[in-house]
């Protein structure tokens, strides 16, 4: 728990904070991603490089991007005029709360059923490779046809019906 | 002497950090890689303007700027003080925050790419096992800035600018991964120390530098034009087209804020520039095995300054594509040929060394350059054009 840390987990909530009570809903995009920001700061804090570099690849680099995009063509990014809160807040809060539980549950138990090593494990950005490629190739192999199949999706959505003019 | 000469730098802040307490020591010595590279790094970007501005006078049959100094060699500290000292207009409905913080975003993450770039033997500032990822992460980054500062405006040329922008750098974003990646499988590494270390091996007299290979070269190639439309360089420029969109998305910066972007561009321009010179042209190593007396830094400046000027001449040459052009050929042949190369790269590795990988590797690429390339000039309808206009 050093300053680094808690400087990173500041960041991170005030960037969820901000995402949620913002007017505006570009702003609440930008607020997400420094939200974004901030968990690929602490992975890296963690020593996690791969997983750190992922995430502001994949997240800042191209989920922000989309969501932007997509809050642009698709409606008025213009303030909305009545309250940021929904009707449903209430059940949202407890659905939020009870997934944080079972997460913070999960996590805390998980730190009796790994054995303790005295020294924190050296893992390159090879050895995930590796494991990729051979211990865990099945759920790797999954999400890349799962990906393929939303990409197939995108484009039959996004295709021309048959005897529309262009 | 060679070999100082060649760590002169290093030994330079070895020295400087020795004559600060041992307690400031680790601190100091990061701090001063960080000065070197945020000193170093405008001052080529000085001299890649002025060069920019002479070069395509000279191109376009105009002599350039030369009424500052001798040749107009100070245009670029004339540049500087008029930016510095010029009003910072901020639209009146703009949003000034994400307006003011655009331009710093930019060129806060421009720079952190130089982090992870050897420079010379020795010469890198962050030694990481997954550079190569590093880097291309911060150059994702980049995008956003684009869009925060089109949407900000509040200027409808200025939003179109950011759309086009942050489209035409995510379709070519995976096409400069793509090429990357071939290094990598070669590699066996992200590492860009290790990458240059791989290259700088000598045959004959001759260097190991991937260039020199059937997929390396094609490699090259696809990373130079994705490299190109990445920092929204000629013949890419449509971003900020001047006769369709003003200046794109920095249309309503001006002064000193405008001065970012600019500076921006150019030391984006510079990084990638050092990247292709990392992955493809050796780094710091020596074209030839006589001249590694010459220290390894030089060659790392002068390899990104010839790519500069090969851009410059290329925005000297080529007329600006159109959108269509832009995406078709993004996706229909940039694309396929990385993806092609990829296998090509995994036979080359797996081959065993000889001529007869060489002829397999050249035929393939050659021969799938051809096909592509003939299959969609046929395919181009070459017909009146037809426009639409929105209603």
């Amino acid at each position: 728990m050093t300053i680094v840390f808690w400087i990173l987990a500041a960041l991170t909530v005030a960037g969820g904070l901000a995402a949620v009570t913002l007017r505006n809903t570009v702003h609440c995009a930008l607020a997400v991603t420094a939200a974004f920001a901030g968990l690929a700061l602490l992975f890296l804090q963690l020593d996690a490089q791969f997983a750190g570099f992922a995430q502001i690849l994949v997240y800042i680099g191209a989920v922000a991007i989309l969501v932007v995009f997509a809050i642009l063509l698709t409606r008025e990014s213009e303030t909305t005029e009545h309250a940021v809160f929904s009707r449903t807040w209430l059940a949202g809060l407890c659905i939020a709360a009870g997934v944080f539980a079972v997460l913070g549950w999960a996590v805390l138990r998980s730190a009796n059923a790994i054995p303790q090593q005295a020294t924190a494990p050296v893992v390159a950005v090879k050895d995930i490779g590796n494991a990729l490629m051979s211990r865990y190739v099945l759920p790797l192999e999954i999400v890349a046809l799962l990906l393929t199949a939303a990409m197939v999706g995108a484009v039959v959505v996004a295709m021309h019906e048959k005897g529309d003019t262009k | 002497m060679v070999n100082t000469l060649d760590q002169i730098f290093v030994l330079l802040q070895h020295w400087i950090v020795g004559l600060l307490p041992a307690v400031l020591q680790p601190f100091a010595g990061v701090l001063l890689n960080v000065v070197a590279i945020i000193a170093t790094f405008p001052a080529l970007f000085a001299i890649s303007v002025l060069l920019e501005r002479k070069g395509l006078g000279r191109m376009q049959n105009r002599i350039g700027p030369n009424r500052v100094g001798p040749f107009g060699i100070l245009q670029p500290v004339a540049d500087g003080i008029k930016s510095l000292t010029k009003e910072d207009v901020v639209p009146f409905r703009a949003d000034a925050i994400v307006h003011f913080m655009a331009p710093v975003v930019l060129v806060v993450i421009v720079f952190m790419g130089y982090a992870v770039l050897p420079m010379g033997r020795n010469m890198t500032l962050v030694h990481m096992d997954g550079a190569l990822l590093f880097y291309f992460a911060m150059g994702a980054c980049t995008e956003l800035s684009v869009f925060m500062a089109g949407w900000a405006s509040r200027n409808k040329y200025s939003l179109l600018g950011a759309m086009r922008a942050v489209a035409q750098m995510i379709s070519y974003e995976v096409p400069l991964l793509l090429s990357s990646v071939t290094v990598v499988m070669i590699t066996g590494s992200l590492s860009l120390d290790r990458i240059v270390e791989a290259q700088n091996q000598y045959t004959w007299g001759l260097p190991h530098w991937y260039i020199f290979t059937p997929w390396g070269l094609l490699a090259f190639l696809m990373f130079a034009i994705a490299a190109t439309a990445e920092t929204n360089r000629s013949p890419f420029d449509l971003p900020e087209g001047e006769s369709e969109l003003v200046a794109g998305y920095f249309t309503e910066y001006s002064g000193f804020k405008f001065a970012e972007f600019f500076l921006g561009e150019y030391v984006g321009m510079l990084s990638i520039s050092g990247l292709g010179a990392t992955l493809f042209l050796g780094g710091w190593s020596a074209p030839l095995e006589v001249l590694n007396f010459v220290p390894s830094w030089v060659w790392f400046f002068s390899k990104v300054m010839l790519s500069i000027c090969v851009m410059i001449w290329l925005r000297g040459t080529l007329p600006r594509l159109r959108q269509d052009q832009l995406m078709n050929f993004a996706w229909k042949f940039v694309l396929p040929m990385t993806l092609l190369n990829l296998g090509v790269a995994a036979l080359w590795r797996f081959m065993d060394g000889g001529w007869l990988r060489w002829v397999v590797c050249s035929a393939i690429v050659l021969g799938t350059y051809v096909l592509v390339g003939r299959s969609e000039m046929r395919r181009r309808h070459y017909g009146p054009r037809s426009y639409r206009y929105a209603e």
